[in-house]
């Protein structure tokens, strides 16, 4: 018996250590690119399309860290992070003013929709103003799911209240998930709930969802997504090379035409919409 | 039900097809926990024998810490393991930040304390004449220790598995260190969330199933192994 257990303990270990020690970028550091980003480009599959050609042109390894924008500001802030993908402009800006971010470029945008459920309990559908219709959720008292975690989509609607002028804090009507975007449509649709998304996850999460689109079009509800590389001066350890290198690809010809045709095939329609060298006064129109 | 069928055939078709991203992830599941479960095998059994056989003062302070550790929740340790590992952190010179590293790292601190409580407790429930009669045989200190655990091998085994299954099954801190890196730190866990919020229920559900089927396998040998000699 003991021989037998010896035996499966050597296999497992062999096959175990093999593989992980024998897997060169496990220890290296240097090629390597921490990629501080937001749910949404992870969860619509767009940077599991273009990493691997930047991967394959440039010879960076990625390691994408989805995560809120918050957070992923707050890793850059550290210098965690060598270059982030963010949608979060207010937060942005002071990232950059702060010193913690060089080079803050326009990528892509969508917009944000508000979804909520086909019966429209609070009667929003065909409203022109969406800081109007956030009114109406909140004075019919009607569910409203926030994400509640600092991302860029939390902070759009945290935008939105406030020009609406209205008080959510500890509301009855609004419950705070503190998950990514797809776990807190799923709690939208289950609950039977209003809530501010970007239009890619919902598109690719529609088929699942008991939620219809209800407010969209505004020009409050963009959504503009930048690449900010981390300072290297303020944090030396930051791979400032690297994190150019992926910022460069980002707004290259090659990456902004894969993104103008990104989810046509799979959706009938672009998830989002190239914006490299223009102005984002320009966008929208 | 339907999307429950439809991941159930995915799952065979995922293993069948010897899917390689699925088969990828699933290695990857398989040497993280594996290596971290060694690991705390070589700390937890060394260390709970030691604490089993040795009378010191505040004992009972170290078990019940020991013990505690048992439950030690998985979300913790990631976040204390991320900051000790930033690169600002203590030990960030390592770079292992957000690789399969981190991720043994991580679950060998919390399958250790599984292991250790485990041995302890086995340890302790060895009758206490059998040590002075081992000792009285002519055995060396060394060989004694080396009788009991032969002794207490089934609670042991055991071990392992409580020890395995808390790591295999074991996301919160697999996330934070590793990141869910496609390809590279993701694990049949983390993939099963992303998938869930991509709406690709119907893969959740697959790798759920495959999870289970590889927990399954593990403890199938082990307890195989446990049974095949009954305590005398």
């Amino acid at each position: 018996m003991k021989r037998i257990a010896g035996i499966c303990l050597i296999i497992w270990a062999a096959v175990i250590l093999s593989g992980v020690f024998g897997s060169p970028s496990v220890w290296g550091a240097e090629k390597n690119i921490i990629l501080a980003t937001t749910t949404s480009t992870q969860d619509s599959g767009l940077l599991d399309v273009l990493i691997p050609i930047f991967e394959k042109k440039i010879g960076y390894f990625v390691k994408t860290i989805a995560v809120g924008s918050g957070q992923a500001m707050a890793m850059g802030q550290k210098g965690e992070a060598d270059v982030l993908l963010v949608h979060s402009p207010d937060a942005e800006k002071k990232f950059v003013a702060d010193g913690s971010g060089i080079n803050r470029r326009l990528v892509m945008h969508n917009d944000f929709i508000l979804v909520g459920p086909p019966a429209d309990s609070a009667k929003i559908k065909g409203m022109k103003s969406t800081v109007e219709v956030f009114k109406k959720i909140a004075s019919t008292g009607n569910l409203f799911i926030s994400r509640g975690d600092n991302s860029g989509t939390h902070a759009k609607e945290k935008a939105i209240w406030k020009v609406a002028n209205i008080k959510y804090e500890g509301e009855k009507w609004y419950q705070q998930t503190g998950l990514g975007m797809g776990q807190t449509l799923n709690v939208a649709s289950e609950k039977k709930a209003y809530t501010l998304t970007d239009r890619g996850t919902y598109l690719s999460l529609k088929k699942r969802l008991g939620l219809d689109i209800l407010a969209e079009g505004n020009a409050v509800l963009l959504n503009i997504y930048h690449v900010i590389e981390v300072n290297p001066a303020k944090w030396p350890k930051v791979n400032a090379s690297g994190g150019k290198a992926f910022a460069d690809f980002m707004v290259s010809k090659e990456a902004q035409g894969i993104i103008k045709t990104f989810g046509v095939e799979k959706f009938g329609s672009p998830l989002f919409f190239p914006d490299a060298g223009k102005k984002v006064e320009e966008l929208g129109k | 039900m339907d999307l429950l069928l439809e991941g159930i055939r995915k799952a065979f078709y995922l293993l069948i097809t010897f899917d390689a991203e699925v088969m990828g992830i699933t290695l990857l599941s398989l040497k993280v926990s594996g290596i971290a479960t060694l690991i705390s095998l070589f700390i937890g059994i060394s260390v709970g024998t030691i604490v089993a056989l040795s009378e010191f003062p505040g004992k009972k302070i170290v078990v019940s810490l020991i013990n505690t550790g048992m439950g030690l929740p998985p979300v913790v340790v990631g976040l204390f393991v991320t900051i000790f590992l930033w690169r600002s952190g203590p030990l960030g010179f390592l770079g292992i930040l957000y690789t399969p590293a981190a991720m043994i790292l991580a679950q060998a601190i919390i399958a250790t304390p599984i292991v250790m409580g485990i041995t302890l407790a086995a340890m302790q429930q060895l009758p206490k004449k059998l040590r002075l009669q081992i000792l009285a045989l002519g055995a060396t200190r060394l060989q004694m220790v080396w009788t009991l655990i032969k002794e207490a091998r089934l609670p042991l085994l055991a071990a392992i598995m409580a020890g395995f299954g808390g790591v295999i099954s074991e996301i919160g801190a697999s996330i934070m260190v590793g990141g869910n890196i496609k390809g590279y730190s993701r694990v049949l866990t983390t993939a099963t969330v992303m998938e869930t919020s991509r709406g690709n229920f119907d893969i959740a559900i697959a790798l759920g199933i495959i999870l289970l089927l590889l927990a399954y396998f593990i403890n199938l040998i082990l307890t195989h192994i446990q049974q095949r000699e009954r305590p005398r």
